[in-house]
């Protein structure tokens, strides 16, 4: 279901939370559907289920899922999960901005830029699903 | 739990384990490093009361091990070149620890036995080293014991095997609250599936904590500072490693990486990198500090 990276150097749990986020945010765990048990999960990616545990809390925390006691944990409103991944964009944008600057590109052509940018990626979805 | 209190133990002159103290949680994966020589297995058979202490205390659940069959019970310890009866077979061995360990689970046994492809009755003598350290760990995991003591179990093991017993494990500790201690040299498998890490250097610990701990608190920097500008100025960052090269420094800091973010804002930098440290870093890192340098030894 995940796919770690064992070049990545991160702890796993942080790179489970985002690769679990990214499912559901791209709609492919669904909203209420079921989370593999602890358990589970640890044995199919061969890891610790204390750091599956530690993931699924910090999932929880975000309010990404929720857990039904006895039956386990399963997807939340997709919108908040939305809401949070577009707040990490901004942030992202924010340090984007940062390195602009410091090769002295003006605001003005950052902004040209962006347009061109959301222009080019509405032609690649209309051509995509032609 | 199991507890080392100020734990010592020497052969002739040689101090092979200076006071050591700490703790191994229940149901969590213990990992234990050194540098060669550091006593990682005096400090497992210390553990298993093959050995017994010269001064302090090794205890599980509150109790010292040495010679306390019931106790003995909660564990199973596989050496790093396990001991079976001669002219025995798996079934033979099987035989032997079901008679040693009440909860021995004969049909887990024979399941995990054909997993890993070995024969119940040819001679352990004729298996590989892999093949007898793969038997140990079946052996080990049908025990249903708590706590599985293993020295060097995963170095010698082909990587398709290391993923199996990884997952078994994965099971036994999400199902029975399995706690293994395992001592190696592999820090890379090591980093995926240990909770807590103990660092041992010539019979002392250097450190035991969370892995998670230590990975979000310990970063790498390479950076190149302003014209002028040298490490001294850069006050406030816990610099615990420096390395330059030209006008490149790469350095091992203290802190998280949000603090360390902050902190490096202040600084002028030219250019600026950092990323979290593996476990191999994090024990040259601790070792170097502590005079065990290899860099010495390159002319």
């Amino acid at each position: 279901m995940v796919l770690l990276d064992s070049k990545d150097r991160r702890p796993i749990y942080e790179q489970l939370t985002e690769k679990l986020s990214d499912l559901m945010i791209a709609g492919v765990l669904k909203e209420d559907e079921a989370l593999p048990s602890v358990r589970t999960l640890a044995a199919d990616l061969s890891i610790n289920p204390n750091t599956v545990q530690r993931s699924y809390l910090e999932l929880e925390r975000r309010g990404y899922i929720y857990t039904v006691k006895g039956k386990g944990s399963f997807v939340s409103d997709n919108a908040k999960i939305q809401e949070h991944k577009k707040q990490l964009i901004f942030t992202s944008l924010d340090a984007l901005i940062s390195q602009a600057i410091s090769v002295n590109i003006s605001e003005t052509d950052f902004m040209r830029q962006v347009s061109v940018g959301f222009r080019n990626a509405s032609t690649n979805l209309r051509e995509g699903s032609l | 739990m199991i507890e080392a209190i100020g734990l010592t133990k020497s052969f002739d002159n040689i101090r092979a384990i200076d006071h050591i103290s700490a703790t191994i949680r229940d149901n969590e994966v213990f990992g234990l490093i050194g540098t060669n020589g550091a006593g990682k297995s005096t400090f497992l058979k210390l553990i298993a009361g093959i050995l017994s202490p010269d001064g302090g205390e090794i205890l599980i659940n509150g109790k010292p091990v040495f010679e306390d069959e019931e106790l003995k019970k909660t564990f199973f310890y596989i050496s790093d070149d396990p001991y079976y009866f001669s002219n025995s077979t798996p079934a033979v061995m099987m035989s032997f620890y079901e008679k040693i360990y009440p909860g021995f689970d004969p049909a887990v046994f024979k399941k995990l036995l054909t997993a890993f492809g070995l024969e119940e009755n040819r001679k352990i003598a004729t298996f590989s080293k892999g093949m007898k350290k793969q038997l140990f760990i079946i052996l080990g995991l049908a025990s249903n014991c708590k706590y599985l003591l293993c020295d060097e179990t995963f170095d010698g093991l082909d990587p398709v095997m290391r993923q199996a017993v990884k997952s078994l494990f994965a099971e036994g500790i999400a199902e029975r609250g399995l706690t293994p201690v395992i001592a190696s040299h592999n820090l890379r498998e090591l980093e995926d599936i240990c909770d807590h890490v103990g660092l041992l250097h010539k019979g002392g610990i250097l450190f035991s904590r969370d892995l998670d701990d230590m990975k979000l608190n310990l970063h790498k920097i390479q950076c190149v500072l302003a014209p002028g500008k040298t490490l001294n100025d850069l006050t406030g960052l816990k610099i615990v490693l420096s390395e330059q090269r030209g006008s490149i420094y790469t350095l091992t800091v203290q802190g998280s990486e949000q603090e360390i973010l902050d902190q490096m804002r202040q600084y002028e930098t030219i250019f600026f990198e950092m990323v979290p440290l593996t476990l191999e870093e994090i024990f040259i890192s601790e070792t170097e500090v502590n005079g065990y340098d290899i860099k010495k030894l390159v002319l």
